[in-house]
């Protein structure tokens, strides 16, 4: 079965993704919220995997939600809690019940969550998770053993468009691409000419990347993510312009800015999609779609030849 | 020069250790803690004072040349009256000293300090950890810098997205073992070696527990 974000990421159209988080306990009220507004206005949603590794209900049983209301999940999967056995055997059950996208990362170190004494596991990178699922495609698990039943993922990475220094980052990136990612969502950018400059790059690779839009809550947020997220910089004339909002409406002026630049993206034609993160506000996506100017009807598609010919 | 590097644990931690223990004898040791200033004279000198005001009976104390050594049995011998009377040992080696000791004494033993790792020192003071015997080692690939070790998460193909300005996402006093690798590898003219993609590291190339003989 051939999954739905893998035909819209093939269609040439300017694919939209978001994400849903799951909550701390058993409570899926607001996830369910969530999923229930995105579900018909993005293509596919992740579902993200103990968010900077801070336990929570996981990403599989949230992927299986989505599913069941009718979305398309992307699985989240980090290399941080699980080793190859327990992996492989998260993507067999992923397979089994119709989940066939997934979005293969690290993790963050477990210092950085809510658990800083637990182990953390990383017995495979990123990297070597996406091989690790290209050989389940072909009916062997990591330890050469043949597999009963044959399943198919689409699977991708992530890559930080403005980490400093870039190049070791640029060679991990290539290395992503050549173990198998298919579809690539980047970190959040900010500054579009960078961004452009980054897609000179990453054009020549046969990888579908979909551009990183956090939602900017506020100016201290803004300036807060550049003092604390790895390869996240929001420039100035931003952060002023946040600033500059009336009290309270600091929020409609984020969504302005974040629909502003989707919309860039997709009339220059940039990437082959977005990536929107709106951590916490996942209410908000809509505005962003509509602001951005997407409707749920997929708008004039974008052929893959536009893109090469630019 | 390789040295065990350790850190004294906490004063309410070795009070709670020692709550229900009696008469202890002290051992420090003449090598690493030495020098890492966490179990030499002064060290021991100091922990026996403060056993001694909260009214503990310390029967004695001793700083052994090398605690790791076998010949650390013969050195205490003059001490077995002192170490007879004693209830427990209070070790401030590291802990390859006080397992030494606790194997040839039969005696309890506590430490005193937390074992760290075994580091190489790099200028007055300073010690890094720069191998962790994993026993598949891949340095020919990284230029002589170990990822295994050096990289928080023990990564042989890159850095992870939390590297940031050459740092690791753990600590911004710490390098990112990857942009040190990248770095070299460039300075060597030999990036293609970072290009390669690693398979799966094998974890089971220490052997666990390690055991050898000649
Ligand atoms: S690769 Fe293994 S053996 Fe080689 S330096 Fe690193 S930890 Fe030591
Ligand atoms: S920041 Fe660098 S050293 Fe730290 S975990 Fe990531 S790759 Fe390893």
């Amino acid at each position: 079965m051939v999954s739905l974000f893998k035909q819209a990421l093939e269609s040439g159209k300017f694919v939209v993704t978001s994400e849903v988080a799951p909550p701390k306990g058993i409570n899926l009220e607001k996830m369910h919220h969530h999923i229930e507004l995105l579900k018909d206005k993005v293509d596919a949603m992740n579902v993200t995997d103990h968010q900077s590794s801070v336990m929570r209900f996981p990403s599989l049983g949230g992927v299986l939600l989505v599913k069941e209301m009718g979305g398309e999940p992307i699985l989240q999967m980090t290399c941080r809690d699980r080793n190859r056995l327990a992996l492989q055997a998260d993507l067999l059950f992923a397979a089994s019940k119709g989940i066939n996208n997934v979005l293969c990362l690290t993790g963050d170190s477990v210092l950085l969550g809510d658990h800083e004494e637990a182990k953390g596991v990383f017995d495979l990178d990123s990297s070597q998770l996406l091989a690790a699922i290209r050989r389940l495609e072909k009916g062997k698990d990591l330890g050469g053993n043949d597999l009963d039943g044959r399943l198919a993922f689409c699977a991708g990475a992530i890559v930080t468009p403005e980490a400093n220094p870039i190049e070791p980052q640029l060679i991990k990136f290539e290395k992503k691409i050549e173990a198998g990612a298919e579809f690539i969502q980047t970190q959040a950018v900010y500054d579009l000419d960078n961004f452009k400059k980054f897609m000179d790059y990453a054009r020549q690779f046969p990888v579908k990347i979909l551009a990183g839009i956090i939602l900017l809550t506020s100016a201290p947020m803004a300036r807060f993510m550049n003092k604390n997220v790895a390869g996240v910089n929001v420039p100035q004339e931003l952060i002023d312009e946040m600033a500059s909002a009336p009290k309270g409406r600091a929020l409609e002026k984020g969504i302005e800015i974040a629909g502003r630049m989707i919309k860039r993206i997709r009339d220059e034609r940039m990437c082959d999609g977005t990536h929107i993160m709106a951590i916490g506000r996942e209410e908000l996506v809509p505005d962003i779609i509509s602001a951005a100017g997407l409707t749920s009807d997929p708008p004039l598609p974008l052929r893959h030849h536009d893109i090469e010919n630019k | 020069m390789i040295r065990s590097i350790t850190r004294q644990k906490s004063e309410q931690e070795i009070d709670h250790l020692l709550a229900e223990l009696g008469r202890l004898f002290i051992i420090g040791c003449g090598t690493c803690t030495t020098l890492t200033r966490t179990g030499g004279e002064p060290e021991v000198r100091a922990m026996k004072g403060r056993l001694i005001d909260q009214g503990r009976l310390v029967t004695g104390d001793v700083v052994l040349p090398v605690a790791c050594d076998n010949l650390t049995q013969e050195a205490l011998k003059e001490y077995g009256q002192q170490i007879g009377q004693a209830d427990v040992l209070l070790i401030m080696t590291c802990a390859f000293g006080v397992q030494t000791i606790a194997s040839q004494l039969k005696k309890m033993v506590i430490p005193a300090l937390d074992t760290l790792f075994i580091g190489k020192e790099n200028g007055i003071g300073t010690f890094d950890e720069i191998c962790t015997q994993c026993g598949t080692c891949i340095l020919g690939e990284t230029g002589g810098i170990c990822p295994v070790t050096s990289c928080h998460k023990g990564l042989v193909n890159g850095p992870c997205g939390g590297t940031n300005n050459g740092k690791c996402e753990i600590d911004p006093e710490k390098d990112c073992a990857w942009t040190l690798i990248y770095n070299r590898l460039k300075e060597l003219g030999r990036l293609d070696s970072m290009r390669t993609l690693q398979k799966p590291r094998n974890h089971q190339g220490e052997p666990s527990p390690g055991k050898f003989k000649f």
